[in-house]
């Protein structure tokens, strides 16, 4: 297995691997880490666990796709970005309101606080809150 | 079976014209409450009566009428629904069936969704701030459920502000609100001419909360500014709103007309008038309607059962 040839195009599952085991493993060493990792750091954790090795550009595709998918947050170190994992609260939280803006029908047993505004509902608000006396509060 | 079988399917347009005024002024629970438990006895009796038709009709098929061994001649003088009527209700009933199963898919599976994503935020803190530019805020049903606000929301509202906020959206989560509109959005769907009715449940739910704000803050006025204040915010076209507190110290301008306001204003107009009280006169008009479209639908099942055993003396 350690001469099996690494995947050097985009497509990061090699043959022994079902698609996104890759990046389940990526996800778990960036937990672990604690801190924000370069792909090259996570190349060598990865090893470190007795993965197959994996070539640089194989993880650069899994962590900017995982990255793409909201998943991971990125900052930039010199040349290249550090990766960490978006935390779980937050994450479903702006899961959720995506799908609200999307308007899909999760959103319907959520209490939101406010819907949205007709330009006619504005103006009609303003009036009510007494905006056109220009009081201050 | 005579011509009130057709009467429980009309009640519901009488409903629909009267939900908006009513849950506009009954108090918010009861109104909540009283529509969700309408727009349930509603779609029961229409669709008792749509059943009620498709078996009179079926019941003058020769097959039918041999197995009970009842006269089909005397059924079909006794029964005065056409049968181009019966098959309409027949299909209205199959088309009822199919709706309440895609609703009840769609909602379990968005309840679930937000039971899966309330567990999956950490453990202890009720409210969840969600990073970003976002002015959103809102309640996630689960065990226990959640209080997502937007961090630029909590940023823009002063602490009275926030305690009016979170007090909307617990009582949402304390009131088990989202039950209240799914079992509405249930019975609309088993019957449309309804739906007009579920939207009043989901008003009356987001009244119900801003009424808890109130009087768990003490200040109708704060709570209303607070709504108003977050829903211009909120609005994608940028307004002329400053970010300091927006102030309703001056007196309401009259008049303002909400006959087709969006449920914002509406909602800020209630919280700007006196607090609502209970209006008998209105309960009883409600209690009319569903006694109406009840008795009917008793009443014609009794006549279909008794002109059957009619049909099978006369055999």
């Amino acid at each position: 297995m350690p001469d099996e040839e690494p995947a050097r195009d985009a497509g990061p599952g090699t043959s022994r691997r079902p698609p996104g085991a890759l990046e389940a493993e990526v996800m778990d060493v960036l937990r672990a880490a604690g801190a924000p990792l370069s792909p090259g750091q996570v190349r060598e954790r990865l090893a470190a666990r007795q993965l197959e090795e994996l070539s640089y550009s194989t993880v650069v595709t899994i962590v900017s796709r995982l990255h793409a998918k909201g998943l991971l947050e990125r900052e930039r170190t010199g040349r290249a970005f550090a990766y960490r994992p978006v935390d779980d609260a937050s994450l479903a939280a702006s899961q959720m309101s995506q799908a609200l803006q999307a308007g899909t029908d999760h959103g319907a047993v959520l209490g939101r606080f406010v819907s949205g505004l007709s330009g006619r509902d504005a103006r009609l608000l303003r009036r009510l809150l007494g905006e056109d006396e220009d009081q201050p509060g | 079976m005579n011509a009130l079988v057709y009467l429980p399917l009309l009640v519901p347009v009488l409903a629909a014209a009267a939900a908006r005024p009513l849950a506009a002024r009954l108090e918010p629970r009861l109104a909540t409450c009283l529509l969700t438990a309408t727009t349930v006895a509603l779609a029961a009796f229409s669709t008792a009566a749509l059943a009620l038709m498709t078996a009179s009709v079926l019941a003058r098929s020769p097959l039918l009428a041999a197995l009970g061994d009842y006269s089909q001649p005397v059924l079909r003088r006794g029964d005065p629904v056409p049968a181009l009527a019966g098959m309409a209700a027949a299909l209205l009933l199959t088309a009822a069936a199919v709706a309440v199963a895609v609703v009840i898919r769609a909602r379990a599976r968005a309840l679930a969704e937000s039971y899966r994503r309330a567990a999956s935020m950490a453990p202890g803190g009720r409210v969840v701030v969600v990073p970003g530019h976002s002015i959103e805020a809102y309640a996630l049903p689960g065990s226990p459920g959640r209080i997502v606000v937007s961090g630029r929301l909590l940023d823009v509202l002063n602490d009275r502000g926030r305690a009016a906020l979170l007090a909307h959206e617990h009582a949402h989560l304390a009131g088990r609100h989202h039950l209240f509109t799914t079992v509405a959005h249930l019975a609309a769907a088993a019957n449309p001419l309804l739906l007009p009715v579920a939207r009043a449940v989901d008003y009356t739910v987001e009244r119900w909360a801003d009424e808890r704000a109130a009087a768990i803050t003490g200040d109708r006025r704060l709570v209303a500014s607070t709504i108003g204040r977050v829903a211009l915010l909120a609005t994608p076209r940028p307004t002329r709103l400053r970010a300091a507190a927006l102030g309703i110290t001056g007196t309401r301008v009259r008049p303002v007309s909400l006959a087709w306001a969006g449920p914002v204003p509406r909602r800020v107009a209630a919280l700007l008038d006196p607090p609502p009280r209970r209006q008998l006169a209105l309960l009883a008009i409600v209690a009319i309607l569903i006694l109406t479209a009840g008795v009917s639908a008793a009443e014609a099942a009794r006549d279909l059962h008794a002109l059957l055993e009619f049909a099978q003396a006369a055999r």
